[in-house]
């Protein structure tokens, strides 16, 4: 650990600016680049498949949908769960994030093809469980690689760009699925074979570009670090670091109100005539692709937490614009902008803060438990505004998840700063150092 | 592996891969395109006047399935010769009833990123009489026995960022005023003799009684109830638990419905039932096979409902005291009505 950590420090002072090594490591490396390719491509054959699926439940099974709503929030639960298997997984010994990964990859590309022979809702809804565990044990793997490839400096931008080519397949999925039916009406086995070969060839992108080592300033030749114990990645929480960051992801995720109930808002309040409800999140993802590299750049200068701070302020006032007494379809579009933009401030903002303040032998445990615990928050704050929502109505419970998301706010402003007496939050320097120290200092 | 030789793989692949996604397209459309042709063993399918309002005797209206030219059109057949030609009337639905010279007619139209669906009011020469948008992919449709009102329910999914949770949006319009109730969800709900608010209520499947109250199923906290609603009033409230889709005898005074039955496969949970509304005493029919369909009265004593076929699905039919057997009444169809 000392080891690593020691090294760690040597490459980055090697490799700042005026470095012996120019060019070396752009402020987007390759592996990002093919990274990011990866989840384009995985995300087009994903989307593909949930665009289509309610209507092939409904018009080619004859089937009706609604078992599977109750199925989600016990697949939400175990994704949960299967990215903090992935993460610490993939610290395991010699490097493993690319090969959990591309098991989670995998995992996901062979569910493809088997919903061409699932034909009931179980058997649908089992594929659909093994294609998120799959997602699950990616994700923490695939943020560590980013991490790993990217010089402290410029992981905002590199996780923006990473965010913007994972919404552009979001984007492009639904599009590729509608074409197929397009060409053969009623070709659902078409939209499941296409949406497999395009999830193969995201496995095989990841195979062929995204190198097994990364350089971490570890020499390959040397003796492999000792595999983290599961007890070591639990006690990772015990750097303070990590522990103000994944509280202060937590906190603000619990006031964040999931975006099915935001659109749903949109629609009662604002009006959104009914057959155009389904164009709302695409609103959102529009603006995110557009604005999460800009804002990723932006972290890097101005502190990734600052601005994760200021995106939360960003949804406060898309909060309050629907609250507010404004109408029609110019404040429709400002509350997805703000939306979207709260998405490009914060989403990849948050996996650049979290590897500032994780070892990098960690940093798949890191950055599963700030998620996991991001996602998790945001579980229980959406059965929590769906009991307020039932209790009051939907604008009362928005008002009050808008004065909790000001508080949680306010509290995260305090221990972000109280995390970083020097008063420069910016992760690559000051609070980095400072967390290896303490950690230094701790018992092992 | 150096660049050149990862890049010749992945070429390769992208060959390989495009090649068979394009095969997997290529067949799926000839397919499509095999659908436009007669098949030779189905009912013979021509072109007529189709109305609601028939001078002669009782017609059975129906989404055709049959392969052909007039796949997905609504055709009739006369009531008492089911097996008959049927007679086919160029307006394409995915789910369709009438009653009283109106019918109510849900169609997808194709957009240019996606298709749209919308609930078209159609007057007794299936000619169009009102367009309203509807949000998502249809699944039942009635019409009130006087022809007033119509009721239809689509599945709305969001969009692919809602991921796999579907809710139901059931609207209720008025066709001499065009009024419209565009989220049943809105009104009152009382359950159990209490006032009943809560997020997750997800309405579907309404069959009128008169002008006023309707039947529909409610379903909230993983449970499923029939409602008596009241349009007037604005009201919902629970009679009964584990029922879906309801379907109200012309006589009123029984229910058909799909009930959960326990010990049944999961894959597989719906038998279809009738429910005594003066006793709320339930009956189980002859039909044993699940039923996902909202099953229509053919006269007093007798059921119609559609089951999977070899060309989407057929209709069957059961006597409603739980005697006899389940019969098939026609191939090849889907979303039946009588008119006449």
């Amino acid at each position: 650990m000392y080891l690593a950590d020691s090294r760690n420090s040597t490459t980055r002072t090697t490799a700042a600016p005026g470095s012996t090594r120019p060019g070396r490591r752009p402020a987007v490396p390759g592996t990002v680049l093919a990274l990011g390719a990866v989840s384009l491509i995985t995300d087009v054959s994903a989307e593909m498949i949930t665009a289509v699926l309610p209507l092939y439940v409904v018009t080619a099974l004859g089937l009706s949908p609604l078992g599977f709503g109750l199925l989600d929030g016990i697949n939400n639960g175990v994704g949960a769960l299967v990215r903090l298997a992935g993460g610490h997984l993939a610290d395991g010994g010699g490097r493993r994030h690319k090969v959990v990964a591309g098991i989670g990859y995998g995992l996901s590309a062979v569910c493809k093809p088997l919903l061409l022979l699932a034909h009931g809702l179980p058997a649908i809804s089992s594929v659909l469980a093994a294609d998120r565990a799959g997602k699950g044990l990616r994700t923490a793997p695939r943020d560590a690689m980013i991490s790993l490839a990217t010089r402290p400096e410029h992981r905002g931008r590199a996780f923006g760009v990473h965010r913007a080519m994972d919404t552009a397949g979001a984007l492009l999925g639904p599009l590729t699925a509608f074409a197929v039916l397009r060409v053969a009406v009623d070709g659902y086995d078409a939209v499941f074979t296409v949406s497999a070969c395009v999830a193969a060839l995201g496995v095989l992108v990841l195979v062929l570009f995204v190198p097994a080592r990364l350089d971490t300033g570890q020499p390959a030749s040397g003796p492999a670090p000792a595999r983290p114990a599961l007890r070591d990645s639990l006690a990772l929480l015990r750097r303070p670091g990590l522990r103000r960051l994944t509280l202060c992801a937590t906190l603000l995720g619990l006031t964040t109100v999931s975006d099915a109930f935001l659109y749903l808002l949109l629609q009662r309040e604002l009006g959104v005539p009914a057959d155009l409800f389904p164009l709302l999140p695409l609103g959102t993802a529009a603006v995110f692709l557009l604005l999460a590299v800009p804002l990723g750049a932006l972290a890097d200068r101005i502190g990734r937490r600052r601005l994760f701070l200021a995106g939360h302020t960003v949804l406060l006032l898309a909060y309050g614009l629907v609250l507010s007494p404004l109408r029609g379809p110019v404040t429709v579009g400002a509350v997805l902008v703000l939306h979207g933009a709260f998405y490009a401030a914060t989403d990849g903002v948050l996996a650049a803060a979290t590897a500032g303040v994780v070892p990098t032998e960690h940093l798949g445990a890191g950055q599963a438990l700030v998620g996991t615990g991001q996602a998790l928050a945001r579980f229980v704050c959406s059965l929590a505004f769906g009991a307020a929502w039932s209790l009051w109505d939907g604008r009362d419970a928005l008002a009050v998840a808008a004065v909790a998301l000001a508080a949680a706010a306010l509290c995260t402003a305090r221990l972000l700063r109280t995390g970083d007496p020097s008063g420069a939050d910016r992760d690559p320097g000051g609070a980095d150092h400072d967390d290896r120290r303490t950690t230094e200092g701790a018992p092992r | 592996m150096n660049r050149k030789t990862r890049l010749a793989v992945l070429l390769f692949a992208v060959v390989l891969l495009g090649t068979v996604g394009t095969a997997a397209v290529l067949r799926a459309a000839d397919r499509s395109a095999v659908r436009d042709q007669q098949q030779a063993d189905g009912p013979t399918v021509r072109t007529g006047d189709v109305t609601l309002r028939p001078s002669t005797a009782r017609q059975l209206l129906v989404r055709n399935l049959a392969w052909g030219p007039h796949r997905d059109e609504i055709a009739t057949v006369p009531a008492g010769h089911p097996d008959g030609p049927r007679t086919a009337s160029g307006v394409k639905c995915l789910r369709f009833h009438a009653a009283a010279g109106t019918g109510i007619c849900l169609q997808a139209e194709r957009g240019a990123l996606a298709d749209t669906y919308r609930a078209v009011v159609l007057d007794a020469h299936l000619r169009v009489r009102h367009r309203f948008p509807a949000p998502g992919i249809p699944t039942r449709s009635r019409v009130s026995p006087s022809g007033h009102l119509v009721a239809w329910t689509v599945f709305v999914s969001g969009d692919s960022y809602a991921g796999t949770a579907f809710s139901t949006r059931t609207a209720i319009a008025d066709t001499r005023t065009w009024a419209l109730d565009d989220n049943l969800e809105e009104y009152a709900v009382t359950k159990d003799g209490r006032p009943y608010h809560a997020s997750d209520i997800n309405i579907w499947g309404v069959t009128f009684a008169d002008d006023t109250r309707f039947y529909a199923t409610l379903a909230t906290g993983g449970r499923t109830y029939l409602v008596r609603g009241d349009r007037t009033a604005r009201t919902l409230t629970t009679l009964h638990e584990n029922v879906e889709c309801p379907s109200l005898a012309p006589d009123g005074t029984r229910i058909a419905y799909k009930k959960r039955v326990p010990g049944a496969s999961r894959d597989a949970p719906w038998r279809l039932y009738v429910l005594n509304l003066a006793t709320m005493k339930e009956t189980a029919t002859a039909e044993h096979r699940n039923i996902d369909d909202q099953a229509l009265w053919s006269g007093d004593d007798t059921l119609v409902y559609a089951l999977p076929g070899d060309y989407g699905s057929d209709l069957w039919t059961v006597p409603a005291d739980g005697s006899g057997t389940a019969r098939r009444m026609m191939t090849s169809a889907v979303a039946p009505a009588y008119a006449g």
